[in-house]
């Protein structure tokens, strides 16, 4: 159980986020909960790829032979970040539209979303 | 090192938690920037740089700036909408 | 459907998926041992194949250039869609939100101390020069386009604090911050093609390498991470203008 750690809380970060979600009264708090959710892959991510004693993969100061970790699941990482901004920004303008149009942030009360 | 990784990871989860459980989005947007930051102490201590950057000015910067800006956008038209009302009221 | 009923579904949800995952997770290998070939593979080839000395920069950059190609054009979609989401709807509607008088809750505000506007204006010069800086050094160290982008385009907002609306707004609205972010996404997109008109296949590095450690090294990472940090700035430059503008223009004919 211990040698497996950040997996488990990826699980917890992503099941929290999922919950706050499911449970949510506001759609900007919804939008948050959904970083949260796409956190959950970043601790996955970087579990994956750690290797014990290994270096940060930057060569300037150290010799190219050194045994580093994984640096491929970094780039994924970065491209993660990235689209998690861009999501988080077009959401949020759809956000701020459904308030103009419908009067009310409840997702419960957006009358004209029901189908 | 895997030590101080695992309690972090603790921490996070807790914050994580923290942030779904608040209930005032304003007070969710500096949650959200706290946890940023941990998350990008998080990155670093596992070697990576990089993306402890990328995190630092993302989750901590540029998603709780574009969350306020939404917040303050629908506050401005709140308060525009009830003036109308209020005018039209008297 | 009701709350509860709501939460009960995720409640079975959440169990189902809690054990498939542990199902999973106790035949992966121990945590901190990474045994796969691909990250030694390229760890060991990066510095003597591109002369770069920032392994997550190469690849992101270069390795798999195609992705953050996509990534770049999300990004500019993205904010095409914000700006179309939030623009103003008819002209008499722009009228009604941008002109007349303020609504009351946006009227009293506490006067900001004079220390604070003058420290925060001088810092606003550090935070560009130190985004720039970020941005151009990204095959060398941690940063690259992304962060320094990034960082420039929340210098601006440092003047907002310092109640500069002003040269806020002329900062932030100009009509070049639209157009370099179409330089920077296109620009990435035609040094891919320079690669093909040289008879190579799509994004070849194929700008001389130079030394190792040299600002002018590694060909077209350095370039191409020029060019995503001016896209992302101008990008993010425009999304703040976006939801401001009409709490800016309406500051702004107060003023006059």
């Amino acid at each position: 159980m211990l040698a497996d750690f950040p997996y488990y809380i990826a699980a917890w970060i992503f099941l929290c986020g999922l919950y706050g979600i499911v449970r949510s009264r506001h759609l900007v708090h919804t939008v948050i909960c959904l970083t949260i959710l796409q956190s959950s892959t970043y601790v996955l991510l970087l579990a994956i790829g750690f290797r014990a004693g290994g270096y940060a993969p930057v060569f300037a100061g150290i010799s190219p032979g050194v045994v580093t970790v994984d640096p491929v699941v970094q780039s994924l990482m970065l491209t993660d970040i990235v689209v998690e901004t861009t999501v988080v920004a077009l959401l949020l303008a759809m956000v701020v539209k459904a308030f103009e149009k419908g009067g009310t942030t409840s997702p419960d009360d957006l009358r004209f979303m029901r189908g | 090192m895997r030590f101080w990784g695992a309690g972090l990871l603790i921490l996070i989860a807790a914050s994580a938690f923290a942030i779904v459980r608040t209930d005032d989005v304003r007070n969710q947007v500096l949650a959200l920037s706290f946890y940023g930051l941990l998350l990008g102490l998080m990155f670093f201590i596992f070697q990576a740089p990089d993306v402890a950057l990328s995190q630092i000015t993302v989750g901590a910067m540029a998603l709780p700036l574009m969350v306020m800006l939404a917040l303050t956008r629908m506050k401005h038209r709140a308060a525009l909408g009830k003036g109308e009302k209020e005018k039209s009221h008297e | 459907m009701s709350e509860k009923r709501r939460l009960l579904l995720f409640l079975a949800g959440a169990v189902g998926l809690a054990a498939i995952y542990t199902a999973g997770i106790l035949n992966m290998p121990a945590w901190g041992t990474y045994r796969g070939p691909y990250g030694d593979v390229i760890a060991g080839l990066v510095v003597f194949q591109r002369h770069a000395t920032d392994v997550v920069n190469a690849i992101t950059y270069d390795y798999r250039g195609f992705d953050t190609l996509g990534e770049e054009f999300i990004l500019f979609s993205a904010v095409t869609g914000v700006t179309l989401l939030l623009r103003p709807e008819s002209e008499e509607k722009k009228k009604k939100f941008e002109e007349g008088e303020n609504p009351a809750s946006f009227q009293d505000r506490a006067a900001l101390s004079e220390t604070v506007q003058v420290f925060t204006t001088a810092m606003f010069g550090f935070s560009v020069l130190f985004g720039i800086y970020i941005g151009t050094h990204g095959q060398l160290t941690p940063g690259g386009g992304f962060q320094g982008g990034l960082i420039v385009a929340a210098a601006p907002m440092l003047l907002y604090v310092a109640e500069n609306t002003e040269a806020f707004e002329r900062i932030i609205s100009h009509p070049i911050a639209d157009f370099l972010e179409s330089v920077g996404a296109s620009a990435y997109a035609l040094i891919g093609v320079g690669a093909l008109a040289l008879g190579l296949p799509f994004l070849t590095n194929m700008l001389p390498l130079g030394t190792t450690g040299d600002i002018f090294s590694s060909g077209t990472i350095a370039l191409i991470s020029a060019c995503v940090g001016l896209e992302v700035a101008a990008a993010f430059m425009g999304l703040t203008y976006e939801y401001l503008r009409e709490i800016l223009s309406r500051s702004r004919n107060e003023e006059d």
